[in-house]
């Protein structure tokens, strides 16, 4: 199996409502990956898409409609779909086109232009509920993600102000993104306990922004890869896992699918001990507790005490005194930088990749990290998805 | 690119106008239950992966991605979706199997076309939002103006196209899973309704239900399993442009351009002669010969020619569509280019009854995402 490595990556800003169409920001994504590591569409051998609900852009096939932006023209061209765990799964899609021996490159390409859908996205959500058993109630997604916060805080007895640190901590590093949206080196934890409680215990600041964005990488086999960059971030294991679409009858205090995928991929890896062959994590957090949540099914840190880690600082990116210290979204993470589903997922990914490099500008984590882990998360409270990338 | 890759089950269910009495998910179960028993395999224990093509807009639902795990058997394992045509989803289950991390990889594709209203409702929303759909035209106008273009560069005739009709709903008469088996001349053909002229109504493929679950395997562990594993020997897929204003019209480029990766992979330097048989998408009736003729199967124009001299018919030199295609079969959305290659194992394994190709070795299977994309995916099977 060849060995596969990023090579380049590129992404636009996430703003609110972004003037481009979707079309446009696939476009100024893939040409910034491609500009990144000097390469043309003609060095690309295939092209992968990820993107969420056609309902935001009211778009059927979107991937079709994406795929001159995307630079598919001519191309193989595949779209993987898995909700919000789309934009890691999409890296594992590229990783498997090329490892297959049958590419040697592949462009991937991840959109989202959520601001179309007027007033408001949650109205498009409402359709990914059961048509039988769930839509007629109207639930939305803050309902069903306040019951999973309240299980997750129930079960382990977890305080508020803990889970709220990470808000705190995402949008503070997110304040050195150029990218960001809601960067802000001033928030405290006060201010994210006085926000408007939305559906208790979920408040206004526990909850990442819609956006408009889009991300792209460049992968390649090794034999490109040497040849493209001196500096190739290789991906070392992927994995992946869909929990039951029956929701209601799982344990939601505890992400069992995260776990499945991240076992899958440290397998792959090679890795035994994983609090400390990982130097760096980019869990997905479109709210707060779901960083830490997924830090525990990641098997970064113990059941119930994420939140304690985080409190102290564990998960800083530069509080290297701290024992255990693991830096966590270093990017500034959905809640800081935006939360274009698919693309935020990706722009994960491409985070490890300059913190790796060393080329994350002022978000770069002290001490050399050599490997670095990042994970979505989807679908009904269903899908984990995990990349891990190494130099 | 040492693993090899063969098809060892195949289920399916449904395969009909309408399938009231059952929802999408048993259609998926029965078709899973059969495609595992066929395969001999456990799916909470065997399969590694799972592969799922479905659309949103098709299925009524948004992440559908969501709602494929439980009737699969695929709880909390691998599990992802692709938006394509069946055969994308069957090119990323080879791909994962080709890695090396995967030995058996499963792929589920259906159509409950039967719970859509109004099909163009839907189509409409696949045309560019800026450019094209506030023009507020039916999408088969696009069919209807590619169909032009083509009959006009290519001096192919209507009467040709109505042949297609006439040869792919014949040959349903004599397969069990066709749900538009009819007998018909192609006057009958050329005298139905106009829907975007030329195109007439009798030259589009009407929708069918229905699921189809394939299991693929890597080489040593297909044969361990199966005694006529069907062998994938090249897979092939791509784009071409989507805008409508500067497009080929009477070409289909991505169908050229997924055979040369399909023929590449294979080994195969002329098709027509190294290949028995063909199941190639007709979801209009001029597709099949443009798909033909874009495949190299034929030079531009001849497509038509070699219809009415009767080379593609059952008994032809070159059958295509011996289970009558999507014309004979139904369309069904997603999952109508995974029953093409359903046919084409049936035969290889001399399994496809009255409708028997005699001494099939190798065949082609094509599938097309349908207007208004330019979108396709081609795979030799081979005994």
């Amino acid at each position: 199996m060849p060995r596969v490595a990023i090579v380049g990556a590129g992404m636009t800003k996430f703003v609110r409502r972004a003037q481009e169409t979707a079309k446009e920001l696939a476009w100024e994504a893939a040409s910034m990956a491609l500009e990144s590591c000097e390469m043309t569409l003609d060095d690309i051998d295939c092209v992968v898409l990820g993107s969420a609900p056609d309902a935001f852009d009211a778009v059927h096939m979107k991937s079709e409609y994406l795929s001159d932006g995307a630079g598919a023209w001519g191309k193989p061209y595949i779209r993987c779909y898995v909700g919000g765990g789309t934009g890691v799964f999409a890296v594992i899609q590229g990783w498997y086109h090329v490892a297959s021996g049958v590419f040697d490159t592949c462009l991937v390409v991840c959109e989202e232009k959520m601001s179309s859908c007027m007033p408001h996205p949650q109205g498009a959500f409402l359709t990914i509920f059961d048509h039988t058993t769930e839509r007629p109630l109207g639930p939305n997604l803050l309902w069903i993600f306040a019951l999973e916060m309240n299980a997750y805080m129930t079960r382990y007895g977890l305080r508020k102000e803990d889970i709220a640190y990470v808000t705190v901590k995402n949008r503070r590093n997110a304040a050195d993104h150029p990218c960001a949206l809601l960067g802000d080196p001033n928030i405290t934890v006060q201010d994210v306990l006085n926000s408007e409680v939305l559906a208790w215990p979920v408040q206004r600041l526990d909850v990442s922004p819609i956006s408009d964005g889009a991300v792209a990488i460049v992968l390649a086999a090794e034999h490109v890869a040497r040849r493209v960059t001196n500096k190739p971030v290789w991906i070392e294991g992927v994995g992946w896992a869909l929990d039951t679409a029956y929701w209601t009858n799982r344990d939601l205090s505890y992400p069992v699918y995260v776990e499945e995928a991240a076992r899958m991929a440290y397998k792959m890896a090679g890795i035994k001990e994983p609090r400390k062959e990982i130097h760096i994590v980019e869990p997905y957090d479109p709210f707060d507790y779901k960083e830490l949540h997924h830090l525990e099914g990641l098997l970064l840190a113990d059941r119930g005490k994420a939140p304690e880690d985080a409190a102290r600082g564990r998960f800083d990116r530069d509080k290297e005194s701290e024992p255990d210290w693991l830096p966590s979204s270093p990017s500034g993470g959905l809640l800081g930088v935006g939360n274009p589903i698919a693309a935020a997922g990706l722009m994960k990914v491409a985070e490890i990749f300059w913190q790796l490099r060393g080329e994350a500008g002022k978000r770069q984590v002290p001490g050399n990290p050599k490997r670095g882990l990042a994970q979505a998360w989807g679908d009904l409270m269903q899908v984990g998805t995990v990349v891990i990338l190494g130099i | 690119m040492s693993k090899e890759v063969a098809i060892i089950g195949v289920g399916y269910a449904g395969f009909r106008p309408l399938t009231p009495e059952v929802s999408y998910k048993e259609l998926m179960f029965e078709a899973a239950t059969k495609a595992y028993e066929e395969a001999g395999i456990n799916p909470r224990k065997d399969v590694q992966s799972f592969v799922t093509v479905s659309e949103d807009f098709n299925e009524g639902t948004s992440i559908f991605d969501e709602y494929v795990p439980d009737q699969l058997g695929g709880v909390l394992k691998p599990v992802h979706t692709v938006c394509g045509d069946g055969i994308h989803g069957l090119a990323a289950a080879f791909l994962q199997i080709k890695t090396g991390q995967f030995d058996i990889v499963v792929v589920e594709s259906h159509s409950k076309a039967s719970n859509i209203l109004y099909h163009s409702h839907l189509l409409a929303f696949a045309l560019d939002p800026i450019f094209n759909r506030p023009l507020a035209f039916h999408p088969y106008a696009v069919a209807g103006m590619e169909m032009r273009r083509y009959l006009a560069e290519t001096g192919t005739t209507h009467k040709q196209c109505a042949m297609v009709v006439a040869k792919n709903r014949q040959n349903a008469l004599l397969n069990p899973l066709a749900s538009y088996p009819a007998k018909l001349t192609p006057e009958d053909v050329l005298a139905s309704e106009p829907i975007a002229e030329p195109l007439t109504s009798l030259e589009i493929s009407r929708h069918a239900d229905g699921a189809i679950v394939m299991v693929l395997a890597s080489g040593e562990v297909a044969r361990a399993l199966s005694d006529k594993p069907i062998w994938i020997r090249g897979i092939g897929w791509a784009n071409d442009t989507f805008w409508l204003e500067s497009r080929p019209w009477a070409r289909a480029d991505y169908a050229t351009k997924a055979a040369k990766m399909a023929y590449e992979m294979a080994g195969i330097r002329n098709p027509r002669h190294e290949i028995d048989f063909a199941e190639i998408d007709d979801t209009f009736a001029y597709k099949e010969l443009q798909h033909m003729e874009a495949l190299g199967l034929c030079a531009p124009g001849e497509a038509g020619i070699l219809t009415e001299e009767g080379y593609t018919s059952l008994e032809g030199e070159f059958p295509v569509n011996p289970s009558g295609g999507n014309l004979g079969m139904g369309h069904m959305l997603d999952a109508s280019g995974l029953a093409r290659v359903m046919e084409v194992v049936f035969q290889l394994r001399g399994e496809a009854g009255k409708r028997q190709i005699p001494d099939a070795q190798v065949g082609l299977a094509f599938g097309w995402r349908g207007i208004p994309t330019t979108s396709g995916a081609a795979v030799i099977l081979s005994i």
